[in-house]
């Protein structure tokens, strides 16, 4: 790991914190269901750089797993959340 | 330093720089709209540039297919989760009446 990659997860580093403090904050659930979704994302970005950092080729397959669920998880979330503010 | 080395040392640093200005607006941005468009940012520039200077570095064919695969179906999937959150938010009335410039929901909203 060079300084390249350090830089990079330093500012992925930096990224997931601001999106935990939205998580933490809200107000609303959709806020909540959104910073999950940025920190999936930031979770993909960090495995990615660890494999270029000389992690080796065998994390390739869990990028596409976990955009899979991201995906899947907000959809379903955001779609509940929404029947539920509709019906009150 | 190969030519891969290079690549990926610009590329990375700045998909990161994306994903970093993106979480601010997250952070700091006023209403879920806004937010919503902050998140997409880092959802699709920052990572899909992260994955490219990954898939550049591996040296592994598969794994960089299977990067460039992650990215592509990102790209595909993040205008469905942002209207499905848009959506839900407008209907929901969490949008604070007076902050949409144009609304075009069909009055049914905030």
């Amino acid at each position: 790991m060079n300084v390249v990659h350090l830089v990079t997860m330093a500012l992925l580093s930096t990224a997931a914190l601001m999106t935990s403090l939205r998580l933490v904050r809200g107000p609303t659930e959709f806020d909540r269901i959104l910073a999950v979704d940025v920190l999936s994302v930031l979770l993909v970005s960090a495995i990615a750089v660890f494999m270029a950092a000389g992690g080796g080729p065998a994390y390739a397959t869990l990028t596409v797993v976990i955009a899979l669920l991201g995906f899947v998880g907000s959809v379903t979330a955001a779609r509940l959340a929404g029947k539920r503010h509709g019906a009150s | 330093m190969s030519v891969a080395d290079a690549v990926s040392a610009v590329l990375l640093p700045s998909g990161a720089a994306f994903c970093a200005l993106g979480a601010l607006g997250v952070l700091r941005f006023t209403n879920v709209l806004a937010r919503l468009h902050a998140a997409t940012k880092p959802q699709t520039i920052g990572l899909v540039l992260i994955l490219i200077g990954a898939a550049v570095q591996t040296g592994s064919p598969a794994a960089s297919a299977t990067l460039l695969l992650t990215a592509v179906f990102q790209l595909l999937t993040v205008p469905v989760i942002a209207e499905t959150i848009g959506a839900a938010a407008y209907h929901g009335g969490v949008v604070p009446p007076g902050s949409l410039v144009l609304d075009e929901g069909g009055g049914e909203g905030p």
